[in-house]
């Protein structure tokens, strides 16, 4: 009924406004082309000049209300991060005098040429040097602004510092699963038809010897602050992409062809949760490259702490092949003789 | 069907000169007339309302996914009666949604502001403003509008199948889009999406290749290529890009259906899909495709955005009583964006994990874009400088135009710079720059084509009252839907997601989201005006009676009012002067087919 309601009130406004429109059309005939023509100029005119400070009292409004709620007014959390917001700011001084200026003078000039009768138009082809000069200076701005983008991105896709944490990050839909080389410092091999979505969740292989340390995890990473970490990502599935917001990078995982990005945070996550207010904050890694019906909520967490607590976080992991075969588990309490079947099959794999 | 002949025909002059046979074919029965029309202006309308049926369901399609950003908590029991299973209780399920973002996304960018912008103003300006009664092939011509008519009923049916249409993204990047377990709408949807496709390059290939030929081969007496209005020039530059960027999207697609279907691994490569298990496929690089597509993807901004470029350049010259300022300039510009439009493409690839240095040379390579673009823009701002500005509406959405091309293209600079896309890649940022830059400016082009060329369509005027009503309502909707989204981008608030709220660092602008909704649906509601206004004044509107309503010096303006199949009833005139002339000499405008008077100055 409500819905019938509104449609019939939608209709109604409809009617209304196309009446309208044909009655001012019927007048404006009656009023012959010229006048009408000189009166639409004289309103169109002067909405321009409105819509223009209009324009700009909305986009200080605008401003006001939501910049605070940007990456922007919370600062970056990793030297990376800095570099982007710096370059942000740059690029938006020159940008924005470009802006508004043209801005202006587009409006101010529809409102100030509008047709007059007692004057003529200016009969202006073309000026050399006008459009010398027009290419000249964005040249010039644009050098500056390759110039600070290159530098930085030549640094953020640089090698990582020799001393990085290095960790892998493996995308699938819809998580992120973290392998750690563990003590050896060396991921074992891995091939993607040993994945076993219980136990080897990315496909290490088990023969390699250095494999056997290696760590994995699900959905939270821990890094270091002030410590590089470099990420080898790669995915099991569909294209995904590590978006890291508060550290200003983000790289996609592709299956098959393994990328990398590094970073060095330098707030801890508490030091975060003090510095925004929010007692929730954590470091969201978002998935930035749609991966199917479920991309919306392919979160993972970066927990960055002191070195003091991630040695205390790492003493705690086991390595994934006590998990897999956790008959070889010299922690483990001694395993019952009757899992024996189960280990025979584990191990055929 | 001969050119004299169609002449002949519309003069109702007795058919000398050819056969019997020949005359009785030209009888219009309203198959012939409306249905498989030859002529290029009957194929520009049927272009420009297919194309206005496409933007209305993709207008709709982003109003029911808005529905779900602005209201995420609420449900719409209307809702579940339209979409059915994919609204379970009045709420889009996210399936739904993704297959409505995607089908937004494709239909947007090939069907409404490539099939309808260049198909409608190339098919319909061409042949009018060179000076030529019809394309170089008009039945080939003919083929183009059907092979689009076709690719839409097939993507039109895609909707209607039972796993939904493709919902990876109008990208359709492989593997999501290759397996048909990764997605339910990588199953019949996606296959559908890619015959559909398909032809729509078949489509774009036999229009794109009668504008060109037409445009070099059919010209009028006196019309060099200097001569031609900008329009022609950049529609010239549209096919062109075309034609060679389209064929390498078809190879994209042909190697994404062997790696669907017959077990190819051009794309995949080491994959374990969740429920199936490890696929056989190895070797292939998921990144050949982007590179494929992309090699058409952004040439193909450039074919939704050079028709509008043109047709600006021609109306705020008209409309201010001025000579469009630097016309070389303007072509060169033209030129230089047609050619960086093919050696930027990898910018749309920053983190997928190029190779740096590749990288720096598409920055380089985009950033220089800024340069021609810079120099239209100030061309256009010193066109309307000391003008005589009538604010026809097609005017006023012309100048809308340059405001939303200055906008969207200054954010151009950031995204390109690779430094700042590695932040800002795939965020509400990119949705805000492309949708401004690409999205509602080339529309705002369309909208003041369709404005400036009605009266030459239909032989009588849209209403006035309701343009004005359209214009301003669509251009203040279309910053405030738009422009707050740079800030979301600034959060770092990834596109296509369906929901925020899970999301500690995303979740903060839900006010806004419903803000920009509520927007969405006005701006929406104002679309139909312009239809009512559309329809209605095909048959109601207020008659044309002078041949030259808006005082112009091209030649569409010399033929009648409602100009038949041919064109001009006699000689098709002769052009002695650049379409320029306006305000010279003293005289208010003076066409292309005036001869030059003995005592003219000899500007240009």
């Amino acid at each position: 009924m409500s819905l019938i309601l509104s449609v019939t009130i939608i209709v109604f406004i409809y009617v209304v406004i196309f009446q309208i429109a044909k009655a001012s059309e019927y007048v404006s005939v009656l009023k012959g082309e010229e006048a009408s023509r000189q009166q639409n100029n004289k309103i169109n005119g002067f909405l321009m000049v409105t819509f223009l400070v209009l324009g700009f009292v909305g986009i200080y409004v605008c401003n006001k209300v939501y910049y605070g709620k940007t990456q922007l007014a919370q600062g970056a959390a990793s030297i990376q991060g800095e570099k982007v917001d710096e370059m942000l700011f740059i690029t938006l001084i020159v940008t924005g005098i470009v802006f508004v200026i043209t801005q202006i003078l587009l409006f101010w000039f529809a409102y100030k040429y509008q047709e007059d009768k007692n004057r003529k138009a200016f009969f202006f082809t073309h000026s050399t040097k006008l459009e010398l000069l027009w290419t000249a200076i964005p040249a010039i701005a644009l050098t500056v602004l390759v110039v600070f983008g290159l530098r930085n991105w030549f640094f953020f896709t640089s090698e990582a510092p020799k001393n990085a944490l290095v960790v892998e990050v493996t995308g699938k839909q819809f998580g992120w699963i973290f392998r750690y080389p563990g003590k050896d410092a060396v991921f074992g091999k891995k091939y993607y038809k040993n994945i076993d979505p219980a136990t080897n969740s990315v496909g290490i292989v088990w023969d390699d010897t250095y494999s056997k340390d290696d760590i994995l995890t699900e959905q939270t990473m821990y890094v270091v602050k002030g410590k590089p970490i470099k990420l080898i990502l790669g995915s099991r599935d569909v294209i995904h992409d590590v978006g890291l917001t508060h550290f200003r990078l983000k790289m996609d995982a592709v299956p098959g062809i393994p990328t990398t990005m590094w970073f060095t945070p330098i707030y801890t996550t508490k030091e975060m949760r003090e510095k925004t207010g929010n007692p929730n904050f954590s470091y969201e890694i978002s998935c930035d490259q749609i991966c199917g019906n479920g991309h919306y909520s392919m979160k993972g967490i970066i927990e960055v702490v002191d070195q003091e607590e991630y040695d205390m976080w790492m003493a705690k992991q086991k390595p994934q092949y006590f998990t897999a075969f956790p008959e070889k588990d010299p922690t483990a309490v001694p395993v019952a003789a009757a899992d024996t079947t189960a280990k025979v099959t584990t191990a055929k794999m | 069907m001969s050119h004299e002949a169609a002449l002949h025909n519309h003069e109702g002059h007795e058919s000398h000169g050819h056969d019997d046979h020949g005359h009785h074919e030209h009888h219009d029965t309203f198959l012939t007339k409306y249905v498989f029309s030859q002529d290029h202006k009957m194929i520009a309308k049927q272009f420009l309302i297919t194309g206005m049926v496409w933007a209305v369901l993709g207008g709709l399609m982003s109003v029911l996914f808005r529905l779900q950003l602005g209201y995420p908590d609420s449900s719409f029991p209307w809702l579940e009666s339209l979409l059915g299973k994919w609204a379970k209780g009045g709420q889009i399920t996210p399936a739904a949604y993704y297959a409505l973002v995607t089908t937004h996304g494709t239909v947007l960018v090939f069907f409404v502001l490539t099939a309808g912008l260049s198909g409608t103003f190339a098919n319909f300006l061409i042949p009018l403003q060179i000076g030529a009664r019809d394309m170089a092939s008009p039945f080939m011509n003919m083929l183009s509008y059907w092979f689009f008519f076709t690719a839409s009923m097939i993507m039109l049916s895609s909707l209607f199948v039972e796993t939904g249409p493709f919902s990876g993204g109008w990208t359709a990047y492989p593997p999501l889009s290759a397996l048909h377990d990764a997605s339910p709408g990588s199953k019949t949807g996606m296959d559908l999406w890619l015959i559909s496709m398909a032809l729509f390059v078949v489509s774009s290939l036999l229009g794109g290749l009668n504008y060109i030929a037409t445009i070099l081969n059919m010209r009028t007496k006196g019309m060099t290529m200097t001569r031609l209005p900008l329009t022609i020039w950049a529609l010239f530059f549209t096919a062109v890009l075309g034609v060679l960027s389209f064929p390498v999207l078809l190879s994209g697609l042909i190697l994404l259906i062997f790696d669907r279907n017959f077990g190819t691994s051009f794309y995949l490569s080491d994959i374990f899909v969740n429920g199936v298990g490890a696929l056989s496929n190895e070797g292939g690089s998921a990144i050949l495709y982007q590179h494929l597509f992309w090699f058409l993807g952004h040439p193909e901004v450039y074919i939704i955005l050079l028709p509008a470029l043109g047709m600006v350049s021609e109306i705020i010259s008209v409309n201010s009583r001025k000579p469009i300022f630097g016309y070389m300039a303007m072509l060169g510009s033209l030129f230089s964006i047609a050619i960086l439009a093919f050696l930027v493409w990898a910018h749309h690839m920053f983190v997928t994990g190029l190779n740096p240095f590749l990288g720096s040379v598409f920055v380089l390579l985009t950033l220089l874009i800024a340069i021609p673009s810079g120099i239209k823009v100030f061309n256009w701002l010193t066109t309307l400088w000391r003008g005589n500005i009538r604010f026809t509406p097609g005017m006023l959405f012309a100048i809308g135009f340059v405001s939303l091309f200055i906008s969207g293209g200054l954010t151009g600079i950031w995204l390109g710079n690779a430094a700042l896309d590695i932040y800002l890649h795939d965020s509400y940022f990119v949705v805000a720059h492309f949708h401004i830059v690409m999205g509602v400016a080339s529309m705002f082009g369309m909208f003041a084509g369709v404005y400036h060329w009605y009266p030459k369509m239909y032989g009588r005027y849209l209403n006035n009252s309701l343009g004005y009503l359209h214009f301003w309502i669509t251009f203040a909707g279309a910053y405030l839907i738009f422009w707050p989204m740079h800030y979301q981008g600034l959060a770092g608030m990834p596109r296509r997601y369906f929901d925020f709220s899970i999301w500690e660092s995303f979740k903060q602008f839900a006010d806004l989201n419903r803000f920009i909704s509520t927007v969405a649906m006005i701006v929406f509601a104002t679309q139909i005006l312009f239809l009512i206004n559309f329809f209605y004044s095909i048959f109601k509107g207020r008659k044309v009676t002078v041949l030259n309503p808006w005082e112009a010096n091209t030649l569409e303006w010399t033929t009648p009012i409602r100009p038949g199949h041919g064109n001009w009833p006699g000689e098709i005139p002769e052009v002695h002067r650049w379409p320029y002339d306006y305000s010279k000499d003293g005289h208010d405008f003076i066409p292309q087919n005036t001869p030059v008077g003995e005592d003219e100055s000899s500007t240009h």
